[in-house]
């Protein structure tokens, strides 16, 4: 196990290096100046210059990434040049409403997941299963985004339901000591800022989380059908279970690897989903920052919050990897 | 009150597809195990042997479809059985031994839990005491160290000590009637040997009826007091197993018997027996597939 998360470190750590260096180059050949977004029409060249040289900007691609790479191992990401703040501090204090975020829509995609492809199984060659198949190919169709546009449309303006911006009602009076919202509320016992952390969170968490529910849906319901056939559901049968038993604890933990390895592919644009879900809820993490950032050509903002990125990404295939482990015995001790 | 465990009566299965039937996969077949005693059943690949314990148990594809007879087991009617209650005699009543013990365990569960759950299940004993009874049952069948193999996952165990455990279990509620379908044929040669001596301990310490479905008439004359020899879905020859040995009345059996390997003679005098069961079957199977085709 010591020898296993060695040398992932080492894996994550020759990623880290090689996202910064493209990022780094292809922000600055992309067209878009960050000094033009912020200096007034008609300042003099010889200001623009000086701003130029304040930021460094005016040094090689390669001069700028040593001096930029040689802060980061610091742990020092420089200073956003739009909103004037430390990277890793505006960064630290939006990355929890994301991670809340991509949770709960994780969570929700796999309990969806898991109880239609069950149902499905139950159901298997009957009338109900094609309404869970068919069902669940048009959900597969529809991309995140699509969902959240409808949810607001049909509970927030039809039927308005639930508030369709922000984290949180701002006149909630209630002292966060992190920015963990959901997990501080829950541990504090407080159930009307949790029910207020609710009405605003389900609709952007499942908007987020329905493609992926989709996705595991039918992965699982394929593994599945195949594992129901197997000699030992047979023996379970034999020893006179139920269905419903066999499928759920016989089955389902040999069917999950497949899925969990698709569950981890996905995640990735789950998280990638963040950035389009929280602009559209107006969410306060560090997505909805991201496009502010792009829109500002905000250049350290911007490496900041992609090697942000690239570090959720290590640790979740870490994760999903340990798991395999969890649901297979034979990959234990190995 | 009789001392019959099983008694099929008459069995029928054919092939089906749609509202159309097809070729009969048993025919007319009868059979009847007593209380205690070990019935072979032997018969080619292909000859319905293990049909026949698939329609015992209701497990039968569903492209199969007994049309006539009866399977009557402790007084109920198994045919046509209301799943419900089905459950409620299997793994109680009657169970199974598989005939792969490497792919009948789970490979995510742990052996104790695999033992346990059918005593949970039929005799409501609480975690503990089945867990006891499980330990007993391993020791039963000669596995040392016991309480460590509970804990292990079916990958860590050979073969031999998984169809232990598997008779093990099939024993575990005290079932009138077990299944052996093929249970040594999967295993190394050394192995089967002692895997039959066990299942023959078991049975004369438990005092259950077993149908042992093989194709090695050499193990029904060992093991069985009375057997039924099956070919081509039908029962060609059925009685004590003395007397069938000693004056084998079907031209089949008498080529059965001719065809077991036998250490005082030399391999190539290895006779086949004659005629092609798989030929037959698919001469129906074809039959059957030009009628399917009529009907479309």
């Amino acid at each position: 196990m010591g020898a296993f998360l060695l040398r992932r470190a080492v894996e994550a750590a020759l990623t880290l290096i090689g996202v910064a260096i493209v990022v780094f180059v292809l922000v600055r050949v992309v067209p878009g100046d960050p000094i033009a977004m912020m200096i007034s029409p008609g300042a003099s060249e010889a200001d623009i210059q000086a701003l130029r040289a304040l930021y460094g900007l005016d040094k090689s691609i390669l001069a700028q990434f040593f001096i930029w790479a040689g802060h980061a191992v610091t742990g020092d990401f420089g200073t956003s040049i739009s909103l004037r703040q430390n990277v890793v501090s505006l960064i630290l204090s939006r990355l929890p409403a994301t991670l809340e975020l991509a949770a709960a829509a994780t969570a929700l995609a796999v309990a969806l997941g898991v109880v239609f492809a069950v149902l499905g199984i139950m159901w298997s060659r009957r009338f109900p299963e094609k309404i869970i198949d068919g069902f669940n190919g048009v959900v597969l169709a529809i991309p995140d985004f699509i969902w959240a546009l409808a949810f607001i449309l049909l509970f927030g303006v039809l039927f308005p339901l639930a508030p369709i911006s922000g984290r949180i009602d701002p006149r909630i009076e209630f002292e966060f000591v992190t920015n963990f919202y959901f997990v501080e509320a829950l541990l504090r016992g407080e159930i009307a800022v949790l029910a207020d952390l609710f009405a605003h969170g389900w609709m952007p968490a499942l908007a987020l989380g329905l493609p992926l529910a989709a996705i595991i849906t039918r992965v699982l319901k394929g593994s599945l059908d195949q594992a129901m056939v197997e000699d030992y559901v047979t023996m379970a049968r034999v020893k006179g279970f139920g269905r419903l038993r066999i499928v759920v604890g016989e089955a389902l933990q040999n069917a999950a690897i497949p899925a969990l390895t698709i569950t981890g592919v996905q995640f990735t644009f789950l998280v990638g989903g963040t950035v389009l879900i929280e602009k559209i809820f107006s969410y306060p993490g560090i997505g909805n920052l991201a496009i502010d950032a792009v829109i500002n050509r905000d250049l350290p903002l911007i490496q900041g919050l992609i090697v942000t990125f690239a570090v959720i990404f290590i640790f979740v295939n870490l994760s999903v990897d340990m798991m395999y482990a969890l649901l297979n015995p034979r990959l234990r001790h190995g | 009150m009789s001392n019959t465990v099983l008694t099929i009566a008459n069995l029928h299965a054919e092939l089906r597809a749609g509202r159309k039937t097809g070729p009969g996969i048993l025919r007319n077949v009868s059979l009847t195990v007593h209380q205690g005693e070990m019935h072979g059943l032997v018969g080619e690949s292909g000859a319905g042997k293990s049909m026949i314990a698939r329609a015992i148990l209701g497990i039968l594809p569903r492209s199969i479809l007994i049309s006539d007879g009866s399977i009557d087991c402790l007084g109920r009617q198994m045919v046509g059985l209301a799943d419900s209650d089905r459950r409620k005699i299997l793994g109680r009543d009657i169970s199974l031994i598989p005939q792969d013990p490497l792919t009948a365990l789970n490979p995510a569960r742990r052996i104790g839990a695999q033992m346990t759950d059918v005593m949970r299940l039929h005799l409501g004993w609480s975690r503990a005491r089945a867990h006891d009874a499980a330990l007993a049952l391993l020791n039963e069948v000669h596995i040392r160290d016991a309480e460590a193999v509970l804990r292990r996952y079916p990958h860590e165990l050979s073969g031999g000590m998984r169809q232990r455990v598997l008779i093990a279990t099939a024993f575990a509620c005290e079932p009138k009637l077990i299944i052996a379908d093929e249970p040594t044929t999967a295993l190394d040669v050394t192995v089967q040997k002692q895997i039959l001596r066990l299942l023959r301990e078991m049975q004369n310490r438990h005092g259950t009826a077993i149908l042992l479905v093989t194709h090695d008439l050499g193990v029904v004359a060992k093991m069985c007091r009375s057997l039924s020899v099956i070919h081509s879905g039908m029962i060609v020859e059925q009685g004590e197993v003395s007397d069938i040995v000693t004056r084998p009345e079907h031209a089949f059996t008498r080529a059965l018997f001719a065809a077991t390997p036998r250490y005082d003679r030399p391999a190539d005098a290895l006779s086949p027996v004659p005629g092609e069961v798989v030929r037959e079957l698919e001469e129906k199977a074809a039959t059957f597939d030009r009628a399917r085709a009529g009907l479309s």
